[in-house]
């Protein structure tokens, strides 16, 4: 019987002139329908489970939103570490749980406010942090205790969370207080992002150091956010934003094992950040999938045992590079499509990109209909009544399984490359440009997509519209760089010299031998040395690591 | 006897410390697919090196990519070293997070068009090649 009801659907489909099916944004081939057969050999309980249950495909807590929304946090900062200070407070002010501290790209590179190589981008994409006081200031009358704070900083992270940490020490705030999450996810600057300070094993030393330090000494601290984000920003499919997360994500379970930890000792603190872009299934099949293949990896290739290593928590941001500099105002519309990719597909915390983006940094206006973009998907339509609830559709779990299938493959590719070994595959991959090579096909590839009209866009290839909207603009003086650097000024001239000396030397020492670096910057934090000047001693042993150019 | 002429040379340059190169990138293959030379400086240019490079490669126009907000203070930067190296007729075309607000700023110092993200790649490839076509028809003209 049910064949013959498909002979005729079949029929039916050809006679009503046999549309193509389509793909997913990412290129992904669909078929027109699915049916009880395309997921036969789904087996609830290996392959799905409950939630909280391995391999947590439906959600990595038993009750996910009806026990804890997710955490609604913008990601925040701009201009001087005042003018981001009350950013945050608007913001705690207006319903938000969580801050996010976006830095300048002086900061993000290494660099002091009053470094050559500065000039112009002071406070531009960020806040301008140079040493400990700006670091009081951006914190000031927030209690770090009482909030988590997530810092989007990779090559210098461990130089501004020595400053964050010696901050708390100064509101007398202990460290297993605090809560938040640290970016530090290096493979993906040489993959995607292109912030690094040194070649890549000095780095992952350091990250391997801040590991253990969270481990021992901030508990509650996520020391990694390994991030998908940047490298579907830089243009890669979903399926590879997914494969080379997780490749990253389990080198860097490797080399904490490699440092001789228990794998339960630091899986549990490691977190992930990936992008929901506009194709609402592939997104919510690629979280899920995420989620599955994290938990078997660490299961049945690291041995994890606790369950809290086998569950991937994740942060999401939506789609930036999906927003149109056209009709603007359409963003939030797809902004809300992307957050509702998110929250169905289980994630932990969100933060929605403001109309604006795609000029300029948004305005307070603009933060507010994003923010309260989440606010309505929680209180307004229900979605998070009920948990995972496009499991078990025929064509989500499918999808799943797809995405799945080729994010394995890619990671078996990776594998070899590294004899076996994720961590030295993944360092292969950036060496030879693999990475990159991959990204850059991708993005090329949408691009003549949405040039051809195989890909739309609403304003851009498809329903343009001569008229302009005038929209209003977050204006960043150039008086904030000034200000900046002659603060910075100030701060220089009233150290006490002769221990900023002794604590620059020391952090050199201690880069060239395998004690933890994490005391030294401690020490240079609270001498107030800048970001710069830690960055340099520690430069002196590491290196330098040039660009491979690959268009 | 038809002489084809020369393909003309493009530089697509990123000043500052931004590393969001997807655009810059996927812009350089496509004139180079539309028969461009095309030299791709690679990141963290100062203006002075990008000057420099311009100069070097006798080029017949320069794009700038720029996300990270900088590009009031860095493109100028860019046009004053190409001042300074007595390049004056190179024309320049831009790329990135530019508010709507800076563009006329910019065309007034000789940015003569900037390409928000998502520019169809042919408006930006047709544009440059009528650009350099009536350059170059100008030059052929006067010599």
């Amino acid at each position: 019987m049910a064949d013959d009801a498909r002979a005729r659907w079949e029929e039916a489909y050809r006679a009503a002139g046999d549309p193509a099916s389509a793909r997913t944004f990412s290129g992904l081939p669909l078929r027109s329908i699915y049916t009880p057969e395309d997921v036969a050999g789904l087996d609830y309980n290996r392959d799905l489970g409950y939630p909280g249950e391995p391999p947590t495909t439906r959600g990595i807590y038993p009750s996910m939103y009806l026990g804890r929304r997710w955490t609604m946090r913008q990601f925040a900062g701009f201009g001087s570490p005042e003018e981001t200070n009350a950013r945050f407070r608007y913001l705690l002010g207006h319903g938000q749980t969580g801050l996010s501290v976006a830095f300048d790209l002086p900061t993000l590179m290494g660099r002091d406010s009053d470094d050559p190589f500065a000039k112009g981008e002071v406070g531009r994409c960020g806040v301008a942090v140079d040493s400990i006081a700006d670091m009081d200031t951006l914190f000031g009358g927030i209690p770090l205790g009482d909030v988590t704070t997530s810092m989007t900083i990779n090559g210098p992270a461990v130089i501004v969370f020595a400053m964050f940490l010696a901050a708390a020490e100064r509101q007398g705030v202990p460290w297993t207080a605090l809560g938040g999450t640290l970016q530090t996810d290096i493979f993906k600057e040489y993959i995607a992002q292109r912030e690094w300070l040194y070649p890549p094993r000095p780095h992952l030393r350091l990250i391997g150091d801040l590991i253990e330090f969270c481990a021992r000494e901030v508990p509650r601290f996520h020391p990694i956010s390994i991030s998908g984000y940047h490298i579907r920003e830089a243009g890669s499919t979903a399926v590879q934003e997914l494969a080379f997360t997780l490749a990253d994500g389990l080198a860097y379970v490797e080399l904490g094992m490699q440092r001789g930890m228990a794998v339960d000792a630091f899986a549990p603190r490691l977190s992930f950040f990936f992008n929901a872009h506009i194709d609402l299934f592939e997104e919510i099949a690629k979280f899920r999938a995420a989620r599955r293949i994290w938990a078997r990896r660490l299961r049945d290739r690291y041995g994890a045992t606790d369950e809290r290593s086998l569950r991937l928590r994740f942060h999401t941001q939506t789609a930036g590079c999906s927003l149109t500099a056209e009709q603007p105002e359409n963003n939030i519309v797809r902004t809300a499509v992307e957050a509702l990719a998110a929250v169905m597909g289980g994630t932990q915390s969100l933060h929605t990109n403001s109309l604006d983006e795609v000029f300029a940094l948004p305005t307070d206006r603009a933060v507010t209909i994003a923010l309260r973009t989440q606010q309505i998907i929680a209180e307004e339509t229900g979605v998070a009544n009920v948990i995972d609830p496009l499991g078990g559709s025929y064509f989500v779990e499918a999808l799943t399984d797809q995405v799945e299938a080729e994010a394995e493959t890619y990671l078996t590719a990776i594998e070899e490359m590294g004899d076996g070994s994720l961590y030295e595959g993944v360092l292969q991959g950036i060496d030879s440009g693999y990475f990159m090579a991959e990204i850059a096909d991708a993005a090329f590839r949408e691009q003549q997509r949405f040039d051809a009209a195989d890909l739309i866009r609403v304003g851009v290839n498809a329903y343009r519209s001569d008229e302009e909207t005038p929209l209003d603009m977050l204006e960043i003086p150039i008086e904030t760089e000034r200000a900046k650097v002659a603060g910075l000024s100030e701060v220089r001239g009233a150290r006490d010299r002769a221990r900023v000396g002794s604590a620059i030397a020391e952090l050199t020492r201690v880069a060239g031998t395998d004690e933890n670096v994490m005391p030294a910057l401690l020490e240079c934090a609270r001498a107030s040395c800048t970001e710069g000047e830690m960055v340099e001693a520690m430069r002196v042993v590491f290196g330098s690591h040039p660009e491979t150019i690959r268009i | 006897m038809t002489v084809r002429p020369a393909p003309f040379r493009v530089v697509v340059a990123k000043p500052g410390l931004d590393g969001h190169d997807r655009g810059a990138k996927v812009v350089a293959r496509a004139l180079r697919d539309a028969g461009f030379e095309v030299i791709y400086t690679g990141l963290w240019q100062t203006p002075a090196s990008i000057a420099e490079i311009v100069l070097q490669e006798d080029a017949d126009a320069l794009g700038l990519s720029c996300h990270s907000g900088a590009h009031m203070t860095l493109f100028p930067d860019v046009v004053e070293e190409l001042r300074v190296r007595g390049i004056s007729d190179v024309p320049l075309f831009a790329g990135g997070i530019i508010a709507p607000g800076d563009v006329p700023k910019l065309a007034a110092i000789g940015i003569e068009r900037c390409f928000p993200p998502g520019t169809p790649l042919p408006d930006i490839v047709g544009w440059l090649t009528a650009r350099l076509e009536i350059s170059r028809g100008e030059s052929v003209a006067d010599g």
